[in-house]
């Protein structure tokens, strides 16, 4: 129940809202809404987390051999999570911004969480495929309505890259539908697939392609910076605090376990993509002089580490993913709510029009700097302890490059360090640039907001036990999944 | 076999209403009681009520597949006449004879849908052309439109003849009309049936206007009026589709292989014209004329993968794709540009038709929840069932990504674009009723396509 609850919530609350004339009913609204999930979320953590509150299905397109499936697994509470906690952040941190028919624009936010909660917790691959699109279309709407001024064609580059993405999955979809025994889109009849190690190689890009540009991964990122500019803050935040991880998701769960011998086969190829794109993402964002696009390059580089780290293909880079899914989405989202503040106050993004922050603003100077060090991956914040184990594991993969890998993915987080100090270096010390407005500190909502991503930042850093238990069961059996060490044995 | 005489007959019915009844408001009436009359017949005999017993000696047989076909097809006709009948009397005086023109057609359609003999299928493919030929140059007024009247007349009637020669070569080579292949039919002559075979196929691939065979197509289109061109891309497309397969399921089925790479062929060239070319349009009916040669090349499927998959796809594809497009061609034919900045703003000043309308366009390009994915879905998994086809289906996927760009330009233009001088038209509320059953209708059969493919088999 409580796995159906999490769709049900956000899917009826955006249609609802769509009905609401006031935009201050709207938004409260909205917020009420997204903190119900949260509930619902935290409940099924805590006090009703049994099997069958965890789990649903109904029938539905029976004849195609599909079903409405939902189950909450471990990364499903780690997602679910990230995705409950995400909305009412975003809503709290970007309180002020009022967007023209506000009603409209939190509708598609909540029913793109609705789609998203879909994909993080579908267990058919047809179900997975529609929540896929339904994520999708109300983020199109939102960052061609409400975006910046290349709005347009930038959110349609987006729209069409995700969609060429997925039509090629749905192709894998039907051909591994197709090789089941009794024609199931089910999960576990996907798991139960034994498919030819020829065939395992090129299916695997059919699914490969569709989250690689979802995450966005090396050399399917070039619409993410463009789309993270253009697109309205509060858009942003989800779309790179929570839908990349689908991306993610995708791997883990669709694609490696059902293809374990492709996996294997081209984890090179991938970790290389990944190398590259940490390096690449990390050079360009030194150079960037627009806040945004530095975070979303910056984003790019973590996300591409994560990749590699799955691709490890060992437990303790599988345990990294897990808690990094959620730090990098609460992280980044931070970073986001200050990129909003400082763009509101300041009536810029550049950094080289803005500087000396630190005076005016103390607060949210420490909030910042707390965060930027988490994204950075400093000892006691919760970005070391996933780096950590990410390293780990990239340091004890199978593969015959594996130093290399580790030393080049190494060198990201030196140029993410070089990147984010010296951001906060010109935007917050130096000389203080002359002001458009005068300067205020943070509202109430701005420091809840911050101050409670601060609190999961220090918590998850010095108590990262409580993220891992979570997920590690699930981990283990995924392992057991895509273990192919078997076939080296003799 | 009921639909088929009173089809004929409600033609007939028409014509003198028009000589009758002065109000033009009663000549609507009367047509659309008779489409419900039809309609209702039609599902009398979907019970196994029959009104007449006619001895065709094994010449039409209304199958189930058919006769649920027909069920469906003048159901759509039945949204089409409630939508789209105001917007005909602006074409010209005749007002009730369109409406006989278009019960003409469906006389035709009953039998492509049940021929069991090629006669019957010629017989029924020059029913529905000839009454077309007609509507299209239906505004006499205007130029554009008697080009393509003549156009398509003339490039009609060489398919035609295409057509009969290859009835008569196949006739040649197995001495019988009949499509039904028995033992007491033997093939003398494999090199004319084989020769045959292939000009019946151009010239199907010709009414469905199937790329390369597809050059009448834009023209025509654009140049009829816009209340008729739906009812020819929609309507007359689907059933003629339909006549295709089935003559090739009936009688070429051994020779499979044969006709297999012929099929490859024209289904990826007109994906790939179809979707490219709709690409640089400027005018959305033109675009339009172009989408409705692409999601042919979709339909193409259920004739290459030969299936009950593809069967089914058909069937969806049938309301997907004419409910879609017949909402989107009454909205422009209500619109005074054409283009696609005429439709600039119009989520501001009519946010209910944009709604509808974003609907439509999302089902022709294939999105979840409408029913054009989910017909788009089956006939991809048909294809996949077909041995070898994987190379086509990825082409058909990246084709179907191309299309996005098309149509997702008219909702950039409603939505996200200022509106322009000119403006937009008011639409009644019973216009807008009616949309907003079309899109329930979409997205019904988006999430739930087993209401409409569960009738198929009992």
């Amino acid at each position: 129940m409580i796995a159906f609850l999490l769709i049900l919530i956000p899917l009826a609350t955006g249609l609802l809202s769509f009905l609401i004339r006031e935009e201050k009913t709207a938004k409260a609204f909205a917020f009420l809404a997204s903190l119900a999930t949260l509930a619902v979320s935290l409940l099924g953590l805590t006090l009703m987390n049994s099997e069958s509150n965890l789990q649903f299905i109904a029938p539905w397109m029976s004849s195609l051999g599909s079903s409405f499936a939902l189950k909450i697994d471990g990364m499903g509470q780690v997602l679910c999570l990230l995705t409950a906690i995400a909305y009412p952040l975003t809503f709290l941190g970007t309180w002020q911004a009022s967007p023209k028919n506000a009603n409209r624009f939190f509708g598609l936010m909540l029913l793109a969480q609705a789609g998203m909660m879909g994909v993080f917790l579908a267990n058919d691959a047809l179900l997975f495929y529609f929540c896929w699109e339904l994520a999708l279309i109300p983020m199109y709407f939102l960052a061609s309505q409400w975006g910046g001024e290349k709005r347009i064609a930038v959110t349609f580059k987006f729209f069409v890259y995700t969609f060429l993405g997925s039509l090629l999955m749905l192709i894998g979809i039907l051909y591994l539908q197709s090789q089941t025994p009794d024609h199931s889109f089910g999960l576990s009849a996907f798991y139960k697939l034994k498919i030819p190690a020829s065939e395992q190689l090129w299916l695997f890009w059919l699914f490969f392609v569709a989250f690689a540009i979802k995450m966005p991964l090396f050399p399917f990122h070039t619409w993410q910076p463009d789309t993270y500019e253009q697109a309205p803050t509060a858009t942003t935040m989800i779309l790179s605090g929570v839908m990349v991880k689908m991306g993610l998701l995708g791997l883990i769960r669709w694609l490696m376990p059902v293809l374990p011998l492709a996996s294997f086969q081209w984890g090179d190829v991938v970790m290389i993509l990944a190398v590259i794109g940490i390096i690449y993402a990390s050079l360009v964002a030194i150079r960037q002089d627009d806040l945004k696009r530095l975070i979303a390059y910056s984003s790019i580089a973590h996300i591409s580490l994560m990749a590699a780290a799955l691709f490890a293909e060992n437990l303790s880079g599988t345990q990294g993913v897990m808690i990094q899914l959620f730090n990098h989405g609460v992280n980044i989202i931070g970073l986001w709510i200050i990129v909003e503040i400082i763009e509101r106050r300041y009536g810029t993004r550049k950094i080289s029009e803005l500087g000396g922050l630190a005076q005016q603003a103390p607060v949210m100077t420490i909030f910042f700097v707390v965060i930027a060090l988490a994204n950075i991956a400093l000892p006691l914040t919760n970005g070391f302890a996933g780096e950590f184990l990410m390293f780990n594991g990239l340091l004890s993969a199978q593969s015959n490059f594996k130093v290399v890998f580790t030393v080049l993915a190494g060198l990201g987080i030196i140029l993410a360090a070089v990147y984010t100090l010296n951001m906060i270096r010109k935007t917050f010390y130096g000389e203080a640039v002359s002001l458009r407005v005068p300067v205020t500190e943070l509202k109430l909502n701005e420091q809840l907001a911050l101050g409670l991503i601060v609190v999961i930042i220090l918590w998850l850093g010095i108590y990262p036990q409580s993220m891992l238990e979570l997920t590690d069961s699930f981990s283990k059996e995924w392992f057991s999944k895509i273990d192919v060490s078997y076939l080296f044995r003799k | 076999m009921n639909a088929l005489i009173i089809s004929a007959v409600l033609g007939v019915v028409m014509m003198f209403s028009g000589i009758l009844l002065k109000q033009k408001s009663a000549i609507r009436t009367v047509a659309i009681a008779g489409i419900l009359v039809l309609l209702g017949m039609s599902i009398l005999d979907l019970k196994g009520i029959q009104l007449f017993s006619i001895d065709t000696r094994e010449m039409i047989v209304f199958d189930h597949f058919a006769l649920v076909f027909n069920t469906v097809i003048f159901a759509v006709v039945l949204l089409y006449l409630l939508l789209s009948a105001p917007d005909m009397e602006k074409v010209g005086v005749n007002y009730a004879e369109y409406f006989a023109l278009i019960f003409f057609i469906l006389c035709g359609a009953a039998l492509v849908t049940s021929f069991k003999s090629l006669l019957i299928l010629f017989l029924g493919i020059e029913i529905i052309s000839i009454p077309l030929y007609i509507l299209t140059g239906s505004d006499k007024r205007n130029l554009k439109g008697n080009e393509a009247a003549l156009k398509y007349f003339l490039l009609g009637s060489f398919s035609t003849g295409l057509m009969l020669m290859g009835i008569a070569l196949l006739y040649g080579a197995r001495a019988s009309f009949s499509t039904v292949i028995s033992p007491a039919i033997i093939p003398q002559n494999m090199s004319l049936l084989y020769a045959g075979m292939i000009l019946l196929l151009f010239a199907m691939a010709f009414k469905v206007s199937a790329a390369p065979f597809h050059f009448w197509t834009p023209d025509v289109y654009d140049g009829a009026p816009t209340v008729f061109t739906s009812f020819m891309a929609t309507i007359v497309k689907v059933v003629v589709f339909f006549g295709f397969i089935r003559l090739f399921d009936d009688m070429f089925e051994p020779q499979q292989g044969q006709w297999r790479l012929w099929v490859t062929v024209i289904t990826a060239v007109t994906l790939f014209i179809g979707n490219i070319t709709a690409v640089f349009q400027q005018s959305v009916k033109r675009m339009l004329a172009y989408s409705s040669i692409a999601q042919a090349g979709f339909m193409l499927f259920a004739l290459y993968a030969m299936s009950g998959d593809g069967k089914e796809g058909l069937m969806l594809y049938t309301v997907a794709y004419s409910a879609a497009t017949i909402g989107i061609f009454a909205v422009l034919a209500r619109m005074s540009d054409y283009t696609f900045d005429g439709f600039n703003g119009l989520a501001k000043s009519q946010p209910m038709v944009a709604a509808t309308l974003t609907v439509f366009l999302l089902s022709l390009a294939g999105i979840p929840l409408t029913a054009g994915f989910m017909a788009k879905f089956y006939m991809l998994k048909a294809a996949l069932g077909t041995p070898g086809s994987l190379w086509l289906v990825i082409f058909a996927v990246i084709m179907a990504a191309v299309s996005v760009y098309y149509y997702f330009r008219v909702i950039q233009a409603m939505y996200f674009k200022e509106p322009g001088d000119t403006p937009h038209p008011a639409f009644p509320s019973f216009f807008k009723g009616m949309l907003l059953v079309l899109a329930f209708l979409v997205i019904l059969l988006g999430v739930y396509p087993e209401l409409l493919l569960g009738r198929l088999y009992f």
